[in-house]
């Protein structure tokens, strides 16, 4: 085989080898949406946005409560949260980017992004539920207020540190204090990448059951109080789709379907979001 | 420094006195003394890492940014050094703009990116700071082509006009010196010669420093020249003496092509 053959042959292997890695990934990907979307549908019905979730064998019921929980509990959380991150963001890029204080939070930073998000809901356990003697909403929006930081703060970093250094130079040379060139310039430039990245981290807690467990526990009436335990997609759909009720079960899975397009929602207008963005 | 006098104090001597800078241990700048003079164009040359672009940089006190550059001597504006620890650098840098080398439009539209800087030193009602945009974009010879748009983005503008745009930023603040470093790197021969002769316009209102790789654009549009190696000044004279009888053989070699 001459040198070039060779280099086809190799080139042909590693191709296959790579289409073959991403069909294989794609498959079980497309095989969760497709069994998502069958048992989901199914599910699917007006009485799903208007009733609570039913006592087992009851001829109707829905996923009101759960659905009014999740965003309670993911915007208080997002509302928390997200400010945090994204100033703690803006502190490492502008300030800390090489003190010893920034690199240690930087670290412990890391640490936090990929802690298991069950070791934050004992935590959050803990630190306000074992204290008020009661599982609330408040506790629940704590535990996810705390996996958004880690995640805000990475992306809304990242996306300061891409803003060119000639931008902020140039801002500065017109005679602007530094927190004039952070907000009305770098944080400008950054806008669209900082906005994804809480798009990204609502997609994530949107989805998260392991810390409520441990503090908004669930709720099977209809509740807004931010002092009781509240329900939430997650949660009712771990409880429902381990119960032997058929009916349960089918609300379970009409839950993951609107779990999943939400999520697959924020993606999809994150990525736009970003795109517009470069194009203008 | 006053922030009010600089409108009516028109543009600015500039002396260096037992001028030094270092990057750290680096000693960057060594010992530079000359001045520069009112209304006329004074360009730095010199071959890549010789300091022209430090010390251009050192006019507006950019590297007071990052904390191991520093400097020792007197930079005189007017008399007034502006070295002293005393001297406001957002004031300073109101009475000395700059212009990069790539063009840096900011994340805004056309009118903000102009209003920017005037909002940060002035207040001026909207009357005044849209006459104020007008006469920065046509000092920089934008406004015909920027005039029916104003609130679209800096960004999309093409790199030239990007370029024009900068500099209508930068005078719209109304400084005493302009500052340039290498403006035309990135440009075309067609944008290339506008801003050349926008500089030539400008040197009416404002002292211009220009710093430039190119040596035939430095012979076109400077007045006086300082040519710089290994951080040093080699020579600083009139543009036509540089180039024609330079005194330094060093000079001579950089100018001819020999080295550099």
């Amino acid at each position: 085989m001459d040198l070039k053959t060779k280099r086809k042959f190799t080139n042909k292997v590693a191709l296959t080898l790579s289409v073959g890695t991403m069909v294989f990934g794609l498959f079980w990907l497309a095989w969760i949406l497709w069994t998502v979307l069958e048992l989901g549908v199914g599910g699917l019905s007006l009485s799903l946005f208007t009733e609570m979730t039913p006592p087992p064998g009851a001829e109707h019921g829905g996923l009101l409560n759960a659905i009014v929980g999740s965003l309670i509990l993911v915007g208080m959380g997002t509302l928390i949260g997200a400010p945090i991150g994204v100033l703690a963001g803006v502190y490492l890029a502008e300030y800390g980017r090489t003190t010893l204080f920034g690199k240690v939070t930087r670290f412990v930073n890391d640490l936090l992004l990929s802690a298991p998000s069950i070791v934050i809901g004992l935590f959050v356990y803990a630190l306000i539920v074992a204290n008020t003697g009661k599982f609330s909403a408040f506790s629940g929006a704590v535990a996810l207020a705390l996996l958004v930081i880690p995640i805000v703060i990475r992306t809304t970093e990242n996306m300061l540190m891409l803003v060119p250094g000639t931008l902020r130079e140039a801002a500065f040379a017109l005679g602007a204090p530094k927190h004039v060139v952070i907000t009305r310039v770098t944080l400008r430039a950054a806008r669209s990448g900082v906005v994804t990245g809480v798009l990204l981290a609502v997609a994530r807690i949107a989805g998260e059951t392991a810390p409520l467990l441990f503090t908004s526990l669930s709720n099977q009436f209809w509740s807004v109080s931010m002092s009781e335990p509240i329900a939430s997609l997650p949660v009712t759909i771990f409880q429902f789709a381990m119960s032997p009720f058929e009916d349960w079960q089918r609300l379970a899975w009409a839950g993951v379907l609107l779990i999943t397009l939400g999520v697959l929602g924020l993606n999809i207008i994150a990525r736009v979001a970003l795109r517009a963005e470069k194009l203008s | 420094m006053e922030n009010t006098d600089k409108v009516i104090s028109g543009p600015a001597q500039i002396a260096f006195r037992n001028f030094n800078f270092y990057y750290g241990n680096f000693h960057a700048l060594k010992n530079v003394n000359f001045e520069m003079e009112k209304h006329k164009v004074t360009a730095f040359i010199g071959p890549s890492g010789c300091g022209k672009s430090t010390l251009l940089r050192t006019i507006n006190r950019m590297y007071d940014l990052y904390p191991h550059q520093r400097a020792e001597g007197e930079i005189l504006l007017n008399g007034e050094n502006l070295l002293d620890p005393k001297v406001d650098v957002t004031s300073l840098r109101a009475r000395v703009g700059m212009v990069f080398q790539k063009p840096t439009p900011f994340p805004m539209s056309i009118y903000d990116n102009i209003a920017f800087g005037v909002g940060l030193h002035e207040k001026l009602n909207r009357t005044e700071m849209d006459e104020r945009v007008e006469w920065a974009l046509r000092k920089a010879a934008l406004w015909g082509e920027v005039k029916d748009k104003l609130s679209q983005s800096g960004m999309s503008l093409s790199g030239g006009q990007q370029q024009r745009l900068c500099i209508a930023r930068g005078i719209a603040v109304k400084p005493e010196v302009v500052l340039l470093d290498e403006p035309t790197s990135a440009l075309d021969p067609i944008s290339t010669a506008r801003i050349e002769e926008l500089i030539d316009e400008l040197k009416e209102d404002f002292t211009i420093v220009i710093v430039t790789h190119n040596m035939q654009q430095a012979a076109r549009i400077s007045d006086y020249t300082a040519y710089m190696y290994l951080g040093e000044l080699i020579e600083f004279g009139n543009t036509d003496q540089i180039f024609m009888k330079p005194k330094q053989k060093a000079t001579e070699e950089y100018i001819t092509g020999r080295f550099g």
